[in-house]
């Protein structure tokens, strides 16, 4: 990791942008022992275009600018960072524990996924690739990608497990309105992973004129590096706008984790701010044991899955195990490489939820504050609740809301009955 | 130190003397094109695996590929897809393979453990070398390992006698067609087309092409796999590669066979077909 001086923002009316070259793996794509390039021959040499290619573009004052510029105008960043006071009350009783949450669920399309969807899709053009593939689990990658695809004239295809497309049949026909091919996947778990085996094998097949825009902070490098940084932008604004609304640093940051971006894109922001403690929530589902959840910090063991060397839920003789959440963007085996060395670091640390307890962070969110959260974000604010009982009095909770939770109506009503 | 570095010089000659090497030295010496087999190990089941590897050295396959199956076989088409998914349910795993070629290797052709990298990370890549040697394996190649990540893991394999097979595709770059030629051992595996494995009616136009690029950096062996079903595949093929590689196809005629009794006699018939 370089080490650079951080610089407190002395223009606060200059708006924030993503951050570019700070932080970078090895040249083989390694965070110490995790991450690196395991994929099969055919793609070595669409990946190291598509290295150059992200290396070449992040350099470009013009590809940053049309990125900003979009940002701005079109996703309509910077969103709000917005004090939960109610919930803050309920959660840390009279000690005046007070909570923040960066409002990512207030970008067009709803989450988080647009920031990185509309930087590849950038790349994606700027390298002459005029067809698109996506995986998508809870959709919103699915969406933030033929949304991206539709506004800058791209062939898009998402894949998508038939599980995830039944309890997320709302934004199947979003995609399908923005003009992109939605392609059922039926094999293995018919969730997030699988659908990402048959994006990959597209990939394979069509590398000439294909693009393969993954959602998450996963995959052989360069992916991991550059949805960090397609998402860094939220930590940035966020650490300023902490400093502008509440003159100081939380003192912890909360975000889900099923790939990483959003918490790797909120997590950035305050790397150097070594008082600044970073917590991941991953997915506890019904509870830990094999094939009943999604924490791979708390069930795993180090592995090789989809491109990438990292903490994967695997049985004894390697294969990769089933997976379940109530929420689809965390139901997923692996978690980005850079969480894992993060983690071996001390840096970060990651705590996992139930499903019971996500319905609980998602319906006190709704009545007590008025926003309906996604299920992978009701992880972070029903840990956050646990974790505020608990702090000294005082405590200063940001939790990234990385996206709204109107796709997850169906899934809750049916939870709840 | 020393003594070390001669140790592992006497086991790359040999290696070179390896069975695969041997092999194909027959081959090119009588004129004849190889054929190359792949099967799923543990479809339908794993004792049947063994029938099958008999039957199909008995047909007068020159090289068997036995795959290991993995749950997320991202390289594969529909047909081993599902061919995986079976011999998972049978509860297969690599270190049973291993154990059965322990059990078959002297009656068979030489053996190549074919893999993902996660099974064989997961038993621990130096216990894995180990076992591979003990079993008799004469190579092993690991789909989502490219010669980038390879390099420990090679010469683990190297300094036991097994050769590491390095998968070469239309879209590796000559400089990198270099590498594997100087790093690989065996023999080389040209991938003839882009896209997952899966039967084809025809050979990819790019085919003939991609061999003679290897052919120019590397005297190594080439086969040539993806897409090769039929005796006019292996025929063609065999014009201008040392060997063909049938792996769906053949899958294809285990899994219609399924459980029935002449399961290995459909097989052995195949290979001698393709072998016409």
């Amino acid at each position: 990791m370089t080490d650079v001086k951080r610089v407190d923002v002395v223009n606060p009316t200059e708006p924030e942008r993503p951050l570019f070259g700070r932080r970078d793996p090895d040249a083989r794509g390694y965070f110490g022992p995790y991450g690196g390039r395991f994929v099969p021959e055919t793609l070595v040499a669409p990946i190291e275009e598509l290295a150059a290619g992200y290396f070449a573009a992040r350099a470009d004052a013009a590809f940053r600018d049309e990125l900003e510029r979009l940002l701005t105008h079109y996703v309509g960043r910077p969103t709000p960072l917005y004090e939960a006071r109610r919930l803050a009350e309920e959660a840390g009783k009279a000690k005046g524990v007070r909570i923040l949450l960066k409002r990512e669920d207030l970008t067009h399309t709803g989450a988080h996924k647009i920031n990185n969807a509309l930087g590849q899709a950038l790349l994606a053009r700027r390298m002459g690739k005029r067809r698109v593939v996506a995986e998508t689990g809870a959709g919103q990658h699915g969406v933030a990608t033929a949304t991206a695809c539709a506004l800058l004239g791209l062939e898009c295809h998402v894949y998508m497990g038939a599980e995830d497309m039944r309890r997320q049949a709302l934004n199947v026909v979003r995609m399908e309105l923005l003009g992109a091919t939605v392609r059922r996947v039926d094999a293995g778990s018919r969730t997030l992973k699988d659908a990402i085996n048959e994006a990959m094998r597209d990939w394979v097949a069509n590398v000439t004129d294909t693009y393969y825009l993954l959602g998450s902070a996963l995959g052989p490098h360069p992916y991991p590096l550059m949805v960090r940084e397609f998402q860094s932008v939220i930590g940035r604004e966020a650490r300023r706008q902490m400093l502008d609304q509440v003159s100081r640093l939380p003192d912890v940051v909360v975000a889900c984790v099923g790939g990483g971006s959003n918490a790797m894109g909120i997590f950035d922001g305050f790397m150097d701010d070594a008082g600044v403690r970073l917590v991941g929530v991953e997915a506890g589902g019904e509870r830990i044991a094999p094939g009943r959840h999604a924490a791979r910090f708390a069930g795993g063991s180090t592995g090789v899955l989809q491109g990438t060397r990292t903490f994967v839920l695997q049985d004894e003789a390697g294969n990769i195990e089933l997976t379940h959440s109530i929420s689809a963007g965390l139901d997923y085996a692996a978690v980005g490489p850079e969480h894992a060395w993060l983690r071996d670091l001390g840096r970060t640390e990651y705590a996992h939820v139930s499903d019971a307890e996500a319905l609980g962070g998602f319906q006190a969110l709704a009545r007590l504050e008025g926003i309906l959260p996604a299920l992978e974000s009701a992880h972070a604010v029903a840990y956050t609740m646990q974790l505020a009982r608990d702090v000294d009095e005082g405590t200063i909770i940001l939790i990234n809301l990385s996206g709204r939770g109107d796709k997850d109506v169906q899934s809750v009503m049916e939870a709840l009955r | 130190m020393s003594r070390l570095r001669q140790g592992s010089g006497a086991q790359a000659r040999l290696r070179t003397e390896g069975r695969l090497a041997e092999t194909f030295a027959r081959l090119r010496k009588d004129g004849r094109p190889g054929l190359v087999t792949y099967v799923t190990a543990g479809d339908p089941d794993l004792d049947r695996t063994g029938g099958i590897l008999q039957a199909l050295g008995r047909g007068g396959a020159d090289v068997l590929e036995v795959g290991v199956p993995f749950s997320d076989p991202l390289a594969d088409g529909p047909v081993i897809q599902r061919a995986t998914e079976r011999a998972l349910a049978s509860g297969t795993t690599l270190a049973a393979v291993l154990d059965l070629v322990a059990d078959l290797r002297a009656g068979l052709p030489p053996v190549v453990v074919f893999s993902y990298a996660n099974p064989i990370l997961r038993l621990g890549a130096e216990r894995f070398a180990d076992r591979a040697r003990d079993a008799g394996v004469d190579g092993v190649l690991v789909l989502d390992l490219p010669i980038e990540e390879a390099g420990e893991f090679r010469t683990l394999l190297a300094s036991r006698g097994i050769d590491t097979i390095l998968l070469l595709s239309p879209t590796t770059t000559d400089e990198r067609l270099r590498k594997a030629a100087s790093l690989g051992s065996g023999f080389l595996y040209a991938i003839s087309r882009l896209g997952v494995t899966g039967a084809r009616d025809r050979i990819a136009d790019g085919a003939q092409e991609m061999v003679r690029r290897i052919r120019a950096v590397s005297s190594l062996p080439v086969a040539l796999g993806f897409g090769i079903s039929k005796p006019e595949h292996v025929r063609e093929v065999g014009r201008w590669a040392d060997a063909a590689v049938v792996g769906s196809a053949l899958v294809g005629v285990i899994a219609e066979a399924g459980s029935s009794h002449d399961l290995t006699t459909r097989v052995e018939e195949y290979v001698r077909w393709l072998k016409s």
